[in-house]
């Protein structure tokens, strides 16, 4: 058995003063696709946060390892270096910084962390053609100042985008599908399969099955009440969604597997 | 992606210009009346005339009141305790070459990469080196004497070239004008003047690197810059001073003049001490800069980079008196600690078919303070005026403010006046964003200033728009927790 790249044990973690991670336990293998549903405010977009170090959301017990490294102790921008990419459910608008310049910077800190020489302008260019290519994103996009007035769908499509460009090995994406279209899902959807492989693991956090008919997990767990309630194999999934999520908050929680 | 500004790493957080050169230096006795102005004159071996100017703008200063209408505070100013002149002891006479310049001043230029041997990377630009009150050097002088551009201390402009200097001194800035700048008239002590002839393109970027060093000492440079028809000529000014925990008033004058289709492009860096991070020391820089567009089709452009001083004043503004002449204005005003800065422009239209542009980017951190105050001004006469006006403020943190006072008056029906204004703040989510991807919240803060300023950066002469980059990354380093 190869050694898991991300184990989360007795994780609880609080935001504002009121804790809403209440003691998550879930290993992630290399390769592995995790999905993790839930009802709103059952915690599925504050543990998302947690592992990628957003200040204000603090952790008051448990740990995580991530390539056997306590995760906790880095920094955000450390974490990214290492691996680890949050695709956002709400991407910021950044005014005056282009796309590829803020690519371009992102790519070189993570480059120049492990030791690799950093790209110049011309590869940076050419590496950028073929990825945009790849998740399908119109070039133009990716020249404009990052997310400033994109569309929903064009927001989370430069997500995509930038995890291609950066290629994590960890890539957590917190409710990708929120807010789009189903053509436009489809199009995100498959420009993540086309990232999967098996140096990369995910965690896909969403709150409806229907991302998951495009992004098939190798995992999935329902998150209730902060606490993961149930672990089981993507056909889990279809249950939920006939069933809806109430009849789990009355069962006490199982440990998650995987 | 080339337009995209570079980014320069690993600063460090001091103020790099803030060492003291010790150096032998001639200072007159603090206070100013007509035997200081007398002895400044003496000392510059002036002719009378001009001795006689500089005591009219004293008897002027004598009966004004200090300003009190700029949003920016200071504790009271006593005029009498300033030193109204220093200068580096000559060892003779005035340095004839670079070889006879004390070494110890060429070191101090050097330390500031601003090398005055005529070679190395600066090779391109021709520099007059103020330090203290006087100018020490002046470089690539034949060069540019071949095509027949003046370019010189302005001390030696007097004595040599008397009929310019008549002609066009206080001719757009008169010695009543205000406060400092008749202050200045008054015992103003060097600075840099230049005349390009008719038709003459000036070959090379014309630049002034002024040097406080000396304490307690105020600086009054005055700077004057005639563009003849058909000329161009673009002219920086780059500006340093030690660590100090008093406060130094610098009050400069500077006068343009662009005759018919000339062109002159005034660039700034300045970087004057800012004071601590506690607001001790800094320097106070009170400063009348102005352009008279006084040709049909001419043309003044300001570019000014702002970033240190604990108190800025400066209004760098053209008067647009020739039919078709342009004025522009791209400003990007930095105030961090307890920086405090009240700038603008004024474009005032009073030819036809006049045009100005303005683009301010004010940038407060800390507990700073930026106010953009600006006037367009657009006169009865001034048929098919335009005018585009753009005021941006950036904060970042929640102790700092922006603050922003246009003033438009317009007289004549057929102008067209656009106004654009922004304010927005670093929010902890945008950083967050640039640290999920493996950027430092330092670099991210660089990068969304860096674009934030992009269009006036634009403007500056390429080796000036990195060193703005640059200092820009040193003054606003720590301002995020």
């Amino acid at each position: 058995m190869t050694a898991p790249l991300l184990e989360i044990r007795g994780l609880h973690a609080r935001v504002g003063g009121n804790e809403i991670v209440k003691g998550v336990d879930l290993t992630v293998g290399p390769g592995e696709v995790h999905a993790i549903m839930g009802p709103n405010g059952s915690g599925k977009s504050t543990l998302a946060h947690v592992l990628a170090g957003r200040p204000g959301y603090e952790v008051t017990r448990g740990t995580v390892l991530y390539r056997g490294r306590d995760l906790l102790a880095m920094k955000p921008e450390e974490r990214a270096r290492e691996g680890v990419f949050l695709a956002f459910q709400y991407p910021v608008e950044i005014p005056g910084v282009s796309n590829v310049y803020f690519l371009k910077n992102a790519l070189n800190a993570i480059r120049k962390h492990r030791g690799l020489p950093e790209l110049d302008a011309m590869d940076f260019l050419q590496l950028t053609r073929e990825k945009a290519r790849l998740v399908q994103i119109d070039e133009d996009l990716v020249k404009r100042p990052v997310n400033e007035g994109f569309s929903g769908g064009e927001k989370k499509r430069n997500e995509i985008f930038q995890m291609a460009v950066l290629e994590p090995s960890l890539a957590i994406l917190d409710e990708t599908d929120s807010g789009l279209d189903i053509d436009a899902l489809r199009s995100v959807a498959s420009g993540v399969n086309a990232l999967r492989a098996a140096d990369r693991s995910m965690l896909v956090v969403t709150h409806y099955q229907r991302l998951l008919n495009y992004i098939v997990p190798d995992f999935l767990h329902v998150l209730v009440d902060g606490q993961i309630a149930l672990s089981g194999g993507k056909e889990l999934a279809l249950e939920l969604e006939e069933r809806g999520y109430t009849w789990l908050e009355k069962e006490p929680a199982a440990p998650a597997r995987a | 992606m080339s337009t995209d500004p570079l980014s320069i790493p690993g600063l460090s957080q001091q103020y790099k210009a803030g060492f003291v050169t010790d150096i032998e230096s001639e200072s007159a006795p603090p206070g100013l009346n007509e035997d200081i102005v007398r002895l400044i004159s003496a000392k510059k071996e002036e002719p009378e005339w001009m001795l006689e100017w500089r005591l009219k703008a004293l008897r002027h200063w004598l009966t004004m009141k200090e300003p009190t209408w700029q949003n920016v505070h200071y504790p009271p100013i006593d005029y009498q305790t300033i030193v109204y002149y220093s200068a580096p002891k000559r060892r003779a006479n005035a340095p004839k070459s670079l070889e006879e310049v004390d070494p110890k001043l060429l070191e101090t230029y050097e330390k500031l990469g601003i090398p005055l041997r005529e070679r190395g990377k600066l090779a391109g630009v021709a520099v007059d080196a103020v330090f203290d009150s006087v100018s020490v050097a002046t470089t690539f002088r034949e060069q540019l004497a071949k095509v027949g551009v003046i370019f010189c201390s302005f001390s030696e402009a007097v004595r040599e070239h008397p009929d310019l200097v008549k002609k066009y001194l206080g001719s757009v800035v008169p010695y009543t004008d205000n406060f400092f700048a008749t202050l200045n008239a008054a015992v103003f002590s060097d600075g840099s003047f230049v005349y390009v002839p008719k038709g003459v393109r000036c070959p090379m970027e014309l630049s002034t690197y002024f040097r406080i060093n000396s304490a307690n000492t105020g600086q009054f440079e005055r700077t004057l810059i005639v563009a003849d028809e058909r000329a161009q000529v673009s002219y920086l000014e780059g500006c340093t001073a030690p660590i100090r925990d008093e406060n130094q008033l610098h009050a400069a004058v500077v006068e343009l003049v662009a005759l018919d289709d000339a062109q002159i492009k005034y660039s700034t860096v300045q970087n004057w001490y800012p004071g601590d991070e506690n607001g001790k020391g800094g320097i106070y820089n009170f400063v009348t800069k102005r352009g008279k567009c006084a040709g049909r089709r001419s043309k003044i452009s300001w570019t000014q980079v702002e970033t240190g001083s604990a108190i800025t004043w400066k209004y760098p503004s053209c008067i647009l008196l020739g039919d078709d002449s342009i004025g522009e204005f791209y400003s990007v005003a930095v105030t961090n600690n307890y920086q405090q800065a009240d700038t603008g422009t004024k474009m005032i239209h009073v030819g036809k078919n006049t045009k100005s542009t303005i683009v301010s980017k004010g940038i407060s951190a800390g507990h700073g303070q930026n106010t953009y105050r600006g006037m367009v001004k657009i006169l009865g006469k001034a048929d098919g005026a335009r005018n585009y006006s753009q005021c941006d403020s950036l904060l970042i943190g929640d102790q700092c403010g922006a603050h922003t006072f246009p003033y438009i008056e317009v007289n004549n029906s057929t102008a067209q006046m656009e106004h654009e204004a922004s304010t927005s703040k670093i929010g902890e989510d945008q950083i967050f964003y640039f640290q999920s991807r493996g950027i430092s919240s330092e670099e991210a803060v660089n990068l969304i200033v860096s674009g934030f300023c992009k269009v006036v950066f634009q403007e500056l002469p390429m080796e000036f728009a990195v060193e703005a980059q640059k200092l820009l990354g040193v003054s606003l380093e720590g301002s995020v927790g």
